[in-house]
């Protein structure tokens, strides 16, 4: 290991990085997942196609936005009724991603953990959510849980979930303009609301 | 969760029609159930425990009349700057006369991006800012982020690294309770018991200080392992803390557990039944105080949990008294966890020998020319981690304490989220609240013991 090793590093990764314009390559983690142990959602109905990948074990779903709540709901019934998390991801700046085939990379992705206490075993939803009409139904009425996180994804990034009970600020002050966990929302852009007085610089 | 299940099969094989009652209504006759019969969850959702008005109608007492002008309710602030918010937290709350019908908590006002901030250091950067979010257990915010850079990283780390993360991990929780403890005897006017807690927490922050050099924020579990190893005799500075807060845990117990004014301002306060608490998300103490036996730790074991014997600590009601005492008895708990990491700990290296991810020792970069330009590349460019995306959770002393993270390859995350417990977990006051004693949101408010730094970020 002698040399400049991360220079190495970086374009080797990124040559093995699997981007949805190769054929197969996300269905390389579909067969993966076949071959593995059973899918936690192979019995669930709702989410019968729907995409599935296993990365470091983690099974993850891509529902596209119409099947969101549908599958959510089948997954609430076959013993997920835990809502640990949701949140959304600003893929701007990294629109390549891997993803399976037949989903369709968009600016934003909605993720939602959902939990099987029972059966202790986690699963993942993605969903899709362009930039043009950034909105997603909400899982408040499945999972009063999600109120809050939802809120948080729609004042950080800008995403609405649709029927929402509150769709408010929660975070950031109510009068905020702008989604600062979006990718294009600069770091220090916006000026402080306080300053001090100006000095010599 | 037999509990629920149990609850529910108690009453969904009756007849529906026993509750119905027939009641003129704007929409004509209709048959009515009484509340009583109807799931916990659909009444959350009908009723509405949540006081969905904007932030600035407390201030507005028009607004407020306007629209909640009915009967003898008002809208009054609790906090920000109030002794007993824990921070600054500011409920909402509408009363009628002394009870409490609906609430918001407003939160925000210690928000500073941290997940933004995260975008913006590197992966050997990023424990500095995520030790900030829960500054009573610091150690554990380093753990789920160390461990979702591990995930993505897919390395394995040497036992020994594991064992002094659960170490460290679990004096955090002894630490973290003892003030919890401390801070909820001042809100229920038992400033003995204050004092005791801030002393108690002292010791263990003085062997965090021993070991990482800093009593707080510690910057200490880092990905590849931990900064430093443990100081020598370390063994008899652990076990002498643990015997010293065993006893005083018993003095606790003495202080509080049987004494009537705590009993009679905790016992019957604040219910959260099981169904409720799973819809609502709630993780940690309060779950399980509501009798979830759900627990990171033992459902899920991270680090060596499994090799560890430990209980998890259930509640029967689910109020206020239970959640004080189901983390008063996870302090003997994770003293178990502590005694047996002492003795079983295993010898070998603190971090994990990867050039790549590991700075090497102080002394190898005055001889090796390698060695220092792994050393300059660490501390200036960081290393790349592959593509990919990951949700790692650990039980943190508030609950599940989960990071997503996606990695673009590059030095930085891409995103980094974290699930705060004490964000979801605030998301149940209002549940918990309504129908209560103003003097009694005082207690739920301490008993659900909200973070600040975590719930804004």
């Amino acid at each position: 290991m002698g040399g400049h090793p991360d220079a190495e590093a970086g374009p080797r990764r990124d040559a093995a990085l699997s981007t949805p314009e190769e054929p197969g390559a996300g269905a390389e983690d579909v067969e993966a997942a076949a071959d593995g142990p059973a899918l936690v959602t192979a019995g669930v109905a709702a989410c019968a196609g729907v995409p599935v990948t296993v990365r470091l074990g983690q099974e993850v779903l891509h529902p596209s936005r119409a099947q969101y709540v549908e599958v959510a709901r089948g997954l609430k019934e076959a013993g997920f009724d835990f809502c640990s998390d949701v949140c959304a991801v600003d893929y701007l700046r990294h629109p390549d991603r891997p993803l399976p085939a037949g989903v369709a990379p968009e600016r934003f992705e909605v993720v939602a953990n959902l939990l099987n206490l029972a059966q202790r075993v986690r699963v993942r939803l993605r969903v899709q959510v362009p930039e043009s009409d950034p909105a997603c139904p909400t899982l408040f009425y499945l999972y009063p849980g999600t109120e809050n996180m939802e809120r948080e994804a729609y004042d950080l990034l800008g995403v609405r979930f649709a029927d929402h009970p509150d769709m408010t600020r929660i975070l950031m002050p109510e009068d905020w303009e702008g989604h600062p966990l979006r990718k294009d929302y600069g770091v220090g852009r916006v000026p402080v609301q306080f300053k001090e007085a100006p000095g010599p610089r | 969760m037999s509990d629920s299940t149990d609850k529910t099969e108690d009453v969904a094989p009756e007849p529906r029609h026993r509750g119905i009652g027939v009641e003129e209504t704007a929409e004509g006759r209709q048959e009515l159930e009484t509340v009583e019969r109807t799931d916990p969850m659909e009444l959350l959702i009908e009723r509405g425990s949540v006081l969905r008005l904007p932030e600035s109608a407390a201030s507005d007492p028009e607004l407020g009349d306007a629209s909640f002008g009915e009967g003898e309710t008002m809208i009054i602030n609790l906090g920000p700057q109030h002794p007993s918010t824990h921070g600054v937290l500011r409920v909402m709350l509408e009363l009628e006369g002394e009870t409490v019908l609906r609430s918001k908590p407003v939160i925000g006002y210690l928000h500073t991006g941290m997940e933004k901030t995260g975008e913006e250091l590197t992966y050997v950067q990023g424990a500095t800012n995520v030790t900030r979010m829960d500054y009573l257990s610091p150690l554990n915010n380093e753990l789920v982020f160390a461990l979702a850079v591990e995930s993505l990283l897919e390395v394995e780390l040497p036992p020994r690294a594991v064992w002094i993360r659960m170490l460290m991990s679990e004096l955090n929780r002894i630490s973290s309770h003892v003030m919890w403890a401390a801070t909820n005897g001042m809100d229920l006017a038992s400033t003995t018991m204050m004092i005791f807690g801030f002393r108690e927490r002292d010791l263990v922050l003085s062997f965090f200080e021993k070991t990482t050099g800093l009593r707080m924020n510690t910057n200490y579990i880092r990905p590849g392992g931990v900064a430093a190893d443990l100081p020598d005799g370390w063994e008899d500075d652990v076990s002498a803390i643990v015997d010293t807060i065993e006893t005083r845990i018993d003095d606790y117990d003495e202080l509080l557990t049987g004494q009537p004014i705590f009993r009679q301002r905790t016992e019957g306060v604040g219910i959260l039944d099981p169904e409720l608490a799973v819809a609502m998300s709630a993780s940690g103490p309060i779950l399980r105080a509501s009798g979830v036996a759900w627990d990171l730790r033992k459902s899920m074991p991270y680090l060596a949990y499994d090799e560890v014997d430990f209980d998890v600590i259930v509640g029967t009601v689910g109020d206020t008294f239970d959640r004080y005492a189901v983390r008063l008895n996870e302090i003997r708990e994770s003293i178990k966890i502590v005694r047996q990491v002492v003795a079983k700990m295993p010898r070998g290296d603190y971090r994990v020998q990867d050039k790549k991810i590991t700075p090497p020792p102080r002394g190898r970069i005055d001889e090796s020319m390698e060695a220092l330009i792994h050393h300059f590349k660490l501390f200036t460019r960081g290393f790349d981690v592959p593509v990919g995306e990951t949700y790692v959770a650990i039980e943190s002393p508030r609950g599940e304490l989960g990071c997503y993270m996606v990695s673009d390859g590059a030095n930085k995350p891409y995103r980094m989220h974290i699930r705060g417990p004490s964000f979801v977990n605030l998301q149940s006051v209002p549940a918990l609240l309504r129908g209560g004693l103003m003097a009694d949101a005082i207690a739920v408010l301490s008993s659900v013991d909200p973070v600040l730094g975590e719930v804004d970020r």
